[in-house]
């Protein structure tokens, strides 16, 4: 039998091979290489990230998400800064999708160019905010003492202010511009990331798994980086996960306000803001780019249930 | 040859203030085994920690092949004195691969040749080159066990700290893993301090054992002392007695100590 | 009246599904215990504290227990509900965990916690529940029952808290109390201080006691009969006190590694375990 599907269907049945040996070699007790038991590891959390449909349907969402921004070009019909006040305030049809805005700008294609910037701004601030928050907490739970008194309280001094509030000092002093809604936003997401990773630092920091490290004679850069970080990692990565939401929102905040991208540039929250006038008569102006706000966030939070699931240490072994 | 006099330590202060351990003596000769056996709370694996230098706040002196030691202790130190924990399922690092593990200190102390050294210490420990690149979480008790002895060996010291080696695994095991910790520490000639509650291992690995009771050594017996019952306190004699089992008549007599 | 065993047990096997294959944690034993102590010893993975939490369905909902025969003083536990086993956990069939600081909650004084378990079983007054708290707690040997009685789970000890634990367990008077390596945690002193009260129950109550413990020699000093387990099998039921003469190469085999004050070989013998001991049945 199978000789003759492997005659017929040759290019099939070598795919089905490919697979065949690939799945006992990522499931095998007796990986022969590190390589080989770091991939046969993250191939057990990829089959339960799938087990979660919702985190699944997150992760395409964010993956559309990304496509959208990378291929803007070839998906916007119109361009999305260029005005025409002849065709302002068009409802939905087949040539506007979405409509037209009180700028007679395409809807479609601005908030298609708007995921651009959404994606900049989550982007930067996970970059920025994550390192400085696992660094802080790291530091801070594995030293103690007045190390860690002075930088929780710089962190308490950040986490004293509500969040929106300090960005908003933040760029109100930098001035207004997207750039400096990424730092300000930055600078007010870290603390919550320190707290974490501290801690976790203090309950890894008793284990005997350190202390037999520190028998080996290895100083506290290596403990902090090789030993105690990756295990913090896990219940970060699901933390920045679920904040990208609060970011999305912040920066939408941000440009509803107009202090975050200035116009003409086509981003969400400042979008939401110049349709507010025309809520009543225009309901598309602000319905759109407010769905996409929403559904981008939903996503994340999505993502982020399913990451933690994957990820949580208490639900191994 | 490792040497401890007049060995201190003192926690908290005030009213919660505890002297964990009081004027701690001994000496241990190059080769021999030397155990430290007591109920929890006795100090036991307090000396441990202070001799491995990760508790720093002692007094005394603490002398390892004629140096004193500082409480902040040298790269060479961690050379030449390593330990081996309790808990088989807490020692080791649950992300990192056995591989990993053992290459560390080959790392750390720029000994080179790293591959050629984990294989030789597996081989010595009883794993064959299969369990080298799984992660802990693949291997049961006895062989996490025995993992941690390979990371103590890849350094090649000449002294091993045993907190309670066998503690938390089965007898069947704990047989394996004892007749392991011998084998080598003939092979290379090395050093043990075990601690442990249970006389029987104690006597079974060690020719000279203190018995530790808050804070102090109440007494030093040797095996044989051991084996004849010779002994000298009436704390000693009644862990014995409790060693042997259940015996409702001695068990009206159990005093605290 | 007597000769009746409080628990028998028929063909019980329990099974764990999980995706690399269904694990058969307990797979066919019987036994039954009467007013005496029953020790269930075992490795770890031989499935004797599943036997123990399968007979008082505290298996997670997953696991899959089947059994011919479960009775509990002539009535069968198989096909009681949820609720009707809560009648049976505690007054019934007591249990007694390993770690107590788990089992207590931490915020309550431990008097109180006493006070509660004898309460849901007897419609007694809070005055004499109290009273009966103090009894118990002097009963298991804590010296100053009034002092302990407002003490929090973090203030106690080790030895102490298993000896709350084993008066919480012990005040709605269970006829039968499942042990599950109460005093492993504690040091040697204190766990026979601690058995020394179980004995006491069992012989002035007549209360069934199954204990179940690593230590084999704990077990054949301490208890009447011995249960044998491996690999989710009953290698051998003997009276403990022939423990020492038994036949059985399992038996024998981890009798033979444990090392000895008085033993003078330089290596101890080590277990070879051997596939038979999957198959045999029991012979009884």
């Amino acid at each position: 039998m199978k000789d003759t599907t492997h005659s017929q269907h040759g290019g099939v049945t070598l795919k089905l091979k490919l697979l065949f040996k690939l799945k006992p070699w990522l499931l095998s007790d007796t990986p022969q290489s590190a390589f080989q038991a770091s991939a046969g590891r993250a191939y057990l959390g990829l089959l339960d990230f799938l087990n979660n449909r919702l985190a699944v349907l997150g992760l395409l969402i964010i993956l559309a998400l990304i496509s959208v921004a990378v291929f803007a070009p070839l998906i916007a019909p119109f361009d999305p800064i260029q005005t025409d006040l002849s065709n302002r305030l068009q409802p939905l049809s087949k040539t506007h999708f979405f409509g037209t805005d009180e700028m007679g700008r395409d809807i479609f294609s601005r908030i298609v160019f708007g995921s651009r910037l959404t994606l900049y701004v989550i982007g930067l601030v996970a970059i920025i905010a994550a390192p400085v928050g696992i660094m802080v907490g790291t530091v801070s739970g594995y030293f103690g003492g007045w190390v860690d008194t002075v930088l929780m309280r710089i962190t308490d001094i950040f986490l004293a202010f509500p969040k929106l509030i300090l960005a908003l000092a933040f760029v109100a002093a930098l001035g207004p511009g997207i750039e400096n809604a990424v730092i300000a936003i930055a600078i007010t997401s870290w603390p919550p990331y320190a707290r974490i990773a501290r801690a976790e630092t203090l309950t890894i920091r008793q284990s005997d798994f350190i202390n037999a490290i520190r028998l080996q004679g290895a100083g506290p850069v290596r403990i902090i980086t090789g030993h105690v970080m990756p295990l913090c990692m896990s219940s970060l990565i699901v933390r920045v996960t679920l904040d990208m939401a609060g970011i999305i929102m912040t920066a939408a905040g941000l440009g509803f306000l107009g202090l975050g991208a200035q116009p003409p540039s086509p981003e969400w929250g400042a979008m939401t803001a110049s349709g507010r006038a025309y809520i009543l008569d225009h309901w598309w102006l602000i319905t759109m780019p407010g769905t996409a706000i929403f559904m981008v966030s939903l996503s994340f939070n999505l993502l982020g249930d399913g990451l933690r699931e994957v990820l949580d240490p208490k639900s191994e072994n | 040859m490792l040497e401890i006099s007049n060995l201190n330590i003192v926690f908290g202060s005030g009213a919660a203030k505890n002297h964990a351990l009081k004027d701690i003596s001994f000496r241990v000769e190059k080769g021999a085994s030397y155990g430290l056996v007591g109920e929890s709370g006795s100090g036991k694996s307090t000396v441990l920690n202070c001799l491995s230098g990760l508790l720093k706040a002692w007094t005394g002196t603490i002398t390892i092949d004629g140096q004193a030691q500082a409480p902040k202790r040298n790269a060479g130190f961690y050379r030449k004195v390593q330990m081996v924990f309790q808990d088989p399922y807490g020692s080791l690092h649950p992300r990192h691969t056995i591989d990993r593990t053992l290459k560390e200190p080959v790392m750390i102390h720029k000994l080179g040749d790293a591959n050629r050294r984990v294989e030789k210490v597996l081989d010595e420990v009883g794993l064959d080159s299969r369990f080298r690149f799984r992660y802990p979480h693949q291997l049961s008790g006895g062989q996490r066990q025995r993992v941690a002895v390979a990371r103590a060996l890849i350094m090649e010291p000449g002294i091993i700290l045993l907190d309670e080696p066998t503690s938390a695994l089965d007898v069947s095991i704990q047989a394996e893993v004892l007749n392991l910790l011998k084998r080598v520490g003939k092979e290379r000639a090395l050093t043990y301090i075990l601690v442990s509650h249970d006389l029987a291992v104690v006597s079974h690995m060690c020719q000279n054992i203190a018995v530790m009771n808050h804070g102090e050594i109440i007494e030093v017996i040797t095996k044989k002392q051991l084996a004849e019952e010779n002994l000298g306190h009436q704390y000693t004699r009644q862990l014995l007695s409790a060693c042997k089992g259940f015996n409702r008549e001695i068990i009206n007599d159990f005093q605290d100590y | 009246m007597r000769s009746e065993p409080l628990l028998t047990v028929e063909n019980l096997s329990v099974l764990f599904p999980s995706p690399k294959g269904d694990v058969q944690a307990v797979k066919h034993i019987s036994f039954s215990v009467g007013q005496k102590k029953i020790g269930i010893v075992g490795e770890s993975g031989s499935g004797k504290s599943v036997t123990g939490r399968a007979v008082l369905k505290l298996l997670p909902p997953y696991a899959r227990v089947t059994a011919d025969r479960i009775d509990f003083k002539g009535e069968s536990l198989l096909d009681k509900s949820e609720k009707e086993m809560r009648k049976i956990r505690g007054r019934g069939i007591s249990m007694v965990m390993q770690d107590p600081k788990f089992s207590l909650n931490p915020v309550r004084c431990v008097g109180k916690q006493i006070e509660e378990a004898y309460r849901t079983h007897r419609k007694v007054s809070r005055k004499q529940a109290r009273q009966k708290t103090l009894e118990m707690l002097s009963a298991v040997r804590i010296r100053h029952p009034e002092r302990v009685y407002h003490l929090y789970p973090h203030e106690v000890s080790g030895g102490m808290g298993q000896r709350i634990m084993i008066a919480m367990m012990l005040i709605p008077e269970p006829s039968l109390l499942i042990a599950d390596e109460p005093t492993s945690a504690l040091d040697v002193t204190v766990q026979l201080q601690v058995l020394a009260i179980l004995d006491d129950l069992v012989t002035e109550r007549g209360m069934g006691l199954i204990f179940v413990s690593h230590d084999l020699e704990l077990v054949a000093s301490f208890c009447d009969e011995v249960i044998i387990m491996y690999a989710g099998r009953i290698m051998e039921i003997c009276d403990a006190k022939k423990l020492h003469e038994s036949t059985h190469p399992y038996t024998k085999g981890l009798l033979n590694c444990l090392p000895r004050i008085k033993g003078e070989a330089e290596y101890l013998p080590t277990l070879e375990r051997e596939d038979a001991w999957l198959e045999a049945p029991l012979g009884n």
